[in-house]
């Protein structure tokens, strides 16, 4: 929960966080290694001075650190887990849904657990999907269509092998598809420049939420253009949202650029636990004011409303989640513990 | 006598030295026309390039390094590619070697440079995605974020939208232009005249010196249309630049991080 100047509550939705073990001992290969590096070079160089970790505590931070910095020191009601498997890098994966299935356990009313699915895993991973669906009552999945897999290259959200999969979200229940089009992390290519994909999928599958995190930056162009003209496209503000420390100027044309094109009702928080904690991002955003010469670019206004959707209301509509009965149950909870 | 020699010797050794740092200097010339492709600016700029060796009087050997391990390889390959293409391209240069380090395809993007093969020849895949249509996308992106900045330039230095759209390109060339005016002309030209399959308009090269990227004049009624579609141009390139930076200099410490260049402007 986060309390305004003005006295008010905000209900906090992180939609994007990870729990992550790239220590040396789950290291499998270089790749893991250097993959570890890579999102250091994220948080090291868009954090701001004083909320820098050590290598060693961003490499595993474990599930302690990470409740006290979500719920405890940060603002958040909730989170969404989103997996990112890497057992190729990693002996025991990067961050699996079922590590993540652990802490959800202990924490059932803080944390929503996402699964993932490769269209390329065929039949098999077809009945993996409703495995997974039935026993973590998914809601989402997260996806990453650039990963390169044998000799392919990464897939289309278009493909017909992703749509079968897509056939089956629907009956599973599973309506978020949260899908990583952003900068490059993962071996790929394709996304770099491509986000024309969930245009074709956003349209056949209107029941269904397209979640492009990272907003396709740095695709923004694109995506936007795809996104004014689909009503279930959604943006992810994960890794966008620490510029507002490191280049606040530039963070304000993207925001409002996301504003204009999208509206404040399908753009979506998500502190990307571990690179960014929650506490800063959320503090700095709600501080947070469009200069007057970006209003007037694009008449749009970050109000106090807007920032409450941005915040935890869009994520509460796509998640089923009723604010006002999830806030008196985290209450109970947290007077039960006291 | 000996004297003489050693004089000899020494200036023998100086023109080799100043020959040796004059074609290093000819290399980097080169090596600034390359660009990155998704954050429009130049290789040398960002700090990519780590090493220039003329290693014999005809060949020339250029490392270069990116700011992450994952950097997509067709990115990487065009770039070395294109690193190839700009030092061959000098008249002494019969051999140019381009070396990539620290990369997760390292030794494919090395080795598939040097014989001089096509990207999908070294990664194949089935979409047949070649290198020409990213060249090609991206050479449209730079052509409209550079026009873009050149636009705002000069409508904030007071010409009237009607004036714009109806300039010819010889007169915009020879508009007088500030300091930072001159600099968004040239980046602009580049792009205007280069490359000419891009910007081939069906009925030639249009007179105006303000085109969309299908070749038609711009409108002085819609301009400001115009300008807002191909801003999210601009903020991309930006992301992509200080990302870049940033993990660049984090990946290397020690390494100054390559200042944001001067026609971006503050953050």
């Amino acid at each position: 929960m986060y309390k305004a100047k003005d006295g008010s509550e905000l209900f906090i939705i992180d939609g994007h966080v990870h729990l992550w073990d790239a220590s040396p001992e789950n290291i499998r290969n270089i790749h893991g290694k250097q993959f570890i590096d890579c999102f250091y070079g994220y948080h090291a160089s868009l954090s701001p001075p004083e909320q820098l970790w050590t290598p060693e505590k961003f490499a595993k931070y474990g599930a302690e650190q990470m409740v006290k910095d979500l719920f405890i020191d940060g603002p958040d009601d909730m989170a969404i887990f989103q997996p990112t498997y890497l057992k190729d890098f990693y002996k025991t994966g990067f961050n699996t849904l079922e590590q993540n299935a652990i802490l959800k356990k202990r924490y059932p009313d803080r944390f929503i657990l996402n699964g993932a699915f490769d269209p390329r895993d065929g039949e098999g991973g077809l009945e993996a999907l409703e495995a997974q669906a039935e026993t973590y009552k998914l809601k989402g999945v997260k996806l990453y269509t650039a990963e390169w897999k044998g000799d392919s290259r990464g897939y289309k959200l278009s493909d017909p092998a992703a749509y079968k999969y897509f056939e089956k979200c629907e009956k599973l229940g599973i309506k978020n598809i949260h899908v990583h089009k952003g900068p490059t992390i993962i071996p790929l290519d394709r996304d770099a420049f491509d986000v024309a994909d969930i245009d074709h999928c956003a349209t056949d599958f209107p029941n269904l939420n397209f979640i492009v995190e990272h907003c396709g930056l740095p695709r923004l162009d694109d995506f936007c253009w795809i996104a004014v003209q689909e009503a279930n496209v959604y943006g992810g503000l994960a890794v966008v949202l620490p510029f507002i420390h490191s280049r606040p100027g530039y963070f304000a044309k993207v925001i409002s650029e996301l504003l204009f094109w999208l509206g404040e009702d399908r753009i979506l928080f998500g502190s990307d636990y571990g690179i960014w904690t929650p506490q800063w991002l959320v503090e700095r955003f709600m501080n947070f004011e469009l200069p007057e010469e970006v209003m007037k670019e694009t008449g749009k206004e970050l109000t106090m409303t807007a920032k409450r959707k941005i915040l935890g209301e869009n994520a509460a509509r796509l998640y089923d989640v009723d604010i006002a009965s999830q806030r008196a149950k985290l209450s109970r909870v947290e007077m039960a513990a006291a | 006598m000996n004297a003489r020699h050693d004089a000899e010797g020494h200036e023998a050794a100086g023109n080799e030295a100043t020959g040796n740092e004059a074609r290093i200097a000819e290399v980097r010339a080169a090596l600034d026309r390359v660009t990155d492709p998704e954050l429009d600016e130049g290789v040398v700029d960002l700090g990519f390039i780590t090493a220039i060796t003329v290693t014999a009087p005809d060949e020339v050997d250029v490392a270069f390094r990116l700011p992450t391990y994952w950097c997509a390889a067709n990115f990487s390959y065009l770039m070395a590619s294109d690193m190839r293409e700009a030092v061959l391209g000098l008249s002494w240069v019969r051999r140019a070697v381009i070396h990539l380090d620290d990369h997760m395809y390292v030794e494919a993007i090395n080795e598939g440079i040097a014989q001089g093969k096509d990207f999908t020849e070294v990664f194949p895949a089935g979409d047949g995605q070649d290198l020409s249509a990213i060249r090609r996308n991206f050479a449209l992106k730079s052509f409209e974020r550079r026009q873009e900045m050149l636009l705002r330039h000069l409508l904030a230095a007071g010409h009237p939208p009607e004036t714009i759209a109806a300039i010819s390109l010889t007169a915009l060339e020879a508009l007088k232009l500030d300091a930072e005016g001159t600099v968004l002309r040239t980046r602009y030209l580049e792009r205007r005249h280069w490359p000419q399959d891009v910007m081939t308009v069906a009925e030639g090269v249009s007179p105006f010196a303000f085109v969309t990227r299908d070749g038609e004049r711009l409108m002085p009624e819609t301009l400001g249309i115009y300008l807002r579609h191909i801003r999210r141009i601009g903020l991309n390139a930006e992301f992509n630049g200080a990302l870049c930076r940033g993990l660049l200099a984090s990946r290397y410490p020690g390494t100054a991080p390559a200042a944001t260049p001067d026609f971006i402007g503050a953050g």
